[in-house]
């Protein structure tokens, strides 16, 4: 029964008393049992008597007599956890939908939105109307009021046949979402969160031209107009997804450079208010999610818009990216699992030298590494949601996550690429796009090196 | 007929867990029937059923309620569950005892004793209760037997359309037109209700449960009995003697000309 989850070696004072009369047997067994060393089955050691040893009465005398009597052979339930690949029954059903309309919708667009560097406006409204784009967004607010595994799980499906729908979702839900979700009032969260989980498409604005991985040093400005009503915000904004099709902004900016980043403020801003989106970027992946350059001149912004404390938005902007990073992770492994399934499938279909090609020892045990490293990037990208949604600290693991998942994907991709030979390297085959689109995961929401320098700093705390 | 029942048309869609229609199938070992330890999901033929009832209520508002039915062991629920996050309304399911338990899978005629009693339950619970119209696949993947919708018709002595194409249902006059496509053409038929209708694959295309659905779908009911409820013996009348793979193409050869091809032929005996 559970004889796997007890180990007869454990010092009987380590063990709960509760545990006591029925690992008994086990005591008895491995002090009389001379003969052999190998565990028996429960139902053989149980078919004697328990041993009564006067070593093992002495230390549990009356509980023992207890168990003797109303379960002589049963061990104790022992209330493991689960495993990671435990999922409620809307997880698993989310996952499905979500695979049948990524495969079945988005898949056979996939191709033509990469060349044309454009998202299918049908694709977007898709993404709302399946209640993918308010995954976390309560009820009340219009949206599917679901986990953030579920937002991981969408993530992961959507980018088994597209990472550039999936971070398009993912950006909206991890970070516009969650952003006014957890630290906006109630007027925005009223006014904002309906629109976003129905037909509105938002964007995330941290990044400047002169400010990335030091994302504080930014130099977009708020003034507070002497009226104390509005701000008027003025500056630009780089690398922004979605920005091409969105309406919603969520805007950090500076209400007082002095103050360092203790200025540093979250604004809601409507594009009609005068967001100018100036470039599209032409970018060697995901290129059909819109990556735009935005300015911002005297846009006036009521101050009811902030979105958390004013000088907060620093904290706002830490906490975010740390939830959006498991984002991250999730888009990288769904890559790098789909790249794998296409490109095994292929070798396994083509032959040369009269069998398949992935019939020969050396792809398969490429094929048995890959695939290991993906189940590495998964256990750390579920481990870390499951590690948020239980409160617990999930910085470390949300880095890791998005490190290691990064690093898988771009290996997968660029090995699939390989294994498809020759028609691998062509962009008639989308294991090409999936390498191109790897690399974006060691760059945005904090490059590998922000990440390592995060990991770093919390081992030299431990450390030192 | 009472002119009043038009108005509250009852639908049941029975829906199967089937293995999925992307898997590829493989022998048991037993040699008595097919691996099972695979993906499941719901029926691609009871997906479309259940589309069908969701597009009648919406189209023709003469719907009052979907029943979806399952007679399968307990992860048929998760079936249940799909069609519930699509929009039927309720759900009944009829525990079988799990795989290798021949009751596991029944036969179709007892899935259509099984779907009778269901009907004849809701008629005695009123006639506001009662079931008019079943909507189901017209054959399940998994077996292939296509046989099911018929024998429930017999049984209940109720119409039948099979293979639909496309079905409608007039609320006024409770006549039911259902359109099958057939070798040459198309036939249809019209009907009163009740009726028992069998879907093709065009009848129409399945949506995709959207989160809020799903999540909607988990606090709608899932009635759970076993056969002995229903007063239905689900054992098997018949039993498997052997599953086998087609044969397996034997490689062929290419031939240079057409005078070598006729007589490789002639070496076969085959012209
Ligand atoms: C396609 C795309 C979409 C994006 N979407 C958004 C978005 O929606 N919203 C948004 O705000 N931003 C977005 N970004 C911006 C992205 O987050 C930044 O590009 C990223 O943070 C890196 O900043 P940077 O480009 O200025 O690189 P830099 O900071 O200039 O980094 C250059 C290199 O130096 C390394 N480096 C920098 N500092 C250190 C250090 N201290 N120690 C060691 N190495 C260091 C980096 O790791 C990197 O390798 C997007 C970017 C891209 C390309």
């Amino acid at each position: 029964m559970l004889a796997r989850t007890l180990r007869s070696n454990l010092p009987a004072s380590s063990l709960p008393s509760r545990l006591a009369p029925t690992i008994t047997p086990i005591f008895s067994r491995s002090l009389s049992t001379s003969s052999s060393s190998l565990p028996l089955p429960s139902h053989q050691s149980a078919s004697k008597p328990a041993n009564t040893s006067a070593y093992g009465r002495n230390l549990h005398v009356s509980a023992v007599r207890k168990s003797e009597v109303e379960e002589p052979n049963t061990r104790p339930e022992i209330n493991t956890p689960p495993s990671i690949y435990n999922f409620t029954e809307e997880e698993e059903m989310l996952r499905e939908t979500v695979r049948k309309f990524a495969q079945e919708v988005i898949g056979p667009k996939v191709t033509e939105m990469d060349e044309s560097e454009v998202m299918d406006p049908e694709i977007i409204k898709g993404l709302f109307d399946q209640g993918l784009m308010g995954i976390e967004t309560s009820a009340e607010h219009g949206g599917s009021e679901m986990s953030f595994m579920a937002a991981i799980l969408a993530v992961e499906e959507l980018s088994k046949v597209d990472p550039s729908v999936s971070v398009c979702c993912d950006v909206h839900n991890t970070l516009v979402n969650s952003t006014l979700r957890l630290f906006g009032n109630d007027y925005v969260k009223d006014k904002y969160l309906p629109g976003l989980a129905t037909n509105v498409l938002g964007s995330f604005c941290l990044s400047e031209p002169n400010s990335g991985s030091d994302a504080f040093a930014l130099q977009t400005t708020a003034k507070l107009e002497p009226d104390g009503e509005h701000y008027i915000l003025n500056g630009s904004k780089m690398w922004i997804t979605n920005s091409g099709e969105a309406d919603y902004f969520l805007v950090f900016a500076n209400i007082d450079p002095s103050k360092g980043y203790k200025g540093i403020t979250c604004f809601m801003v409507e594009k009609d208010w005068g967001v100018q989106i100036a470039k599209k970027e032409k970018k060697l992946g995901i290129r059909a999610s819109s990556t735009c350059l935005l300015s911002f001149d005297d846009v006036k912004v009521p101050a009811k818009n902030v979105v958390g404390e004013v000088g907060k938005g620093y904290k706002i902007a830490i906490e975010i990216l740390n939830e959006g990073r498991i984002g991250i992770a999730a888009q990288m492994l769904g890559l790098a699992q789909g790249a794998f399934d296409y490109a095994v499938t292929y070798a396994f279909q083509r032959k040369q030298f009269g069998k398949p090609v992935g019939d020969n020892q050396g792809m398969g045990f490429q094929f048995a590494e890959v695939a290991t490293e993906i189940e590495t990037a998964r256990l750390l990208t579920y481990n870390a949601a499951r590690l948020k949604e239980e409160g617990k600290e999930f910085k470390i693991a949300a880095a890791m996550a998005k490190y290691h998942a990064s690093k898988v994907a771009q290996k997968a991709s660029g090995l699939a690429i390989e294994w498809c030979g020759g028609v691998g390297f062509t962009r008639d085959l989308p294991v090409q796009k999936f390498w191109r689109d790897s690399m974006i995961g060691a760059i945005y929401e904090g490059t590998s090196n922000i990440q390592l320098e995060t990991i770093w700093k919390d081992l030299k705390k431990k450390y030192t | 007929m009472i002119p009043s029942r038009v108005n509250l048309i009852n639908v049941l869609v029975p829906v199967k867990r089937a293995i999925d229609y992307a898997v590829k199938i493989r022998i048991a070992k037993d040699g008595k029937g097919v691996d099972t330890t695979v993906k499941h999901s719901m029926n691609p033929f009871d997906e479309i059923a259940v589309e069908e009832a969701i597009r009648l209520k919406e189209r023709t508002k003469a719907v009052t309620s979907i029943i979806a039915l399952s007679i399968g062991p307990a992860k048929s629920v998760e079936t249940l569950r799909t069609a519930l996050a699509m929009g039927a309304d309720s759900a009944v399911h009829i525990v079988t005892p799990e795989a290798p338990s021949p009751s596991s899978n029944p036969e179709p005629v007892n899935v259509a004793a099984a779907i009778k009693a269901v009907i004849d339950r809701s008629k005695a619970a009123g006639a506001d209760k009662a079931i008019d119209l079943v909507i189901m696949g017209k054959q399940a993947i998994d077996d292939d037997s296509g046989s099911t919708g018929g024998m429930l018709a017999g049984m209940l002595g109720w119409g039948q359309g099979t293979f639909a194409s496309k079905l409608d249902v007039d609320k006024a006059s409770g006549k039911v037109e259902v359109t099958r496509e057939i070798d040459g053409g198309l036939s249809r038929i019209e009907s009163k209700l009740p009726i028992v209708v069998t879907t093709d694959l065009r009848l129409s295309e399945p949506r995709y449960a959207s989160l809020p659905n799903i999540m909607k779908a988990k606090k709608k009911k899932i009635e759970s009995l076993k056969p002995e409820d229903l007063g239905i013996d689900l054992s098997p009348r018949m039993s498997v003697l052997s599953v086998s793979e087609p044969p397996k193409r034997v490689g062929g050869g290419k031939v240079e000309n057409v005078d070598e091809l006729v007589q490789k032929l002639k070496e076969g005996g085959i012209v």
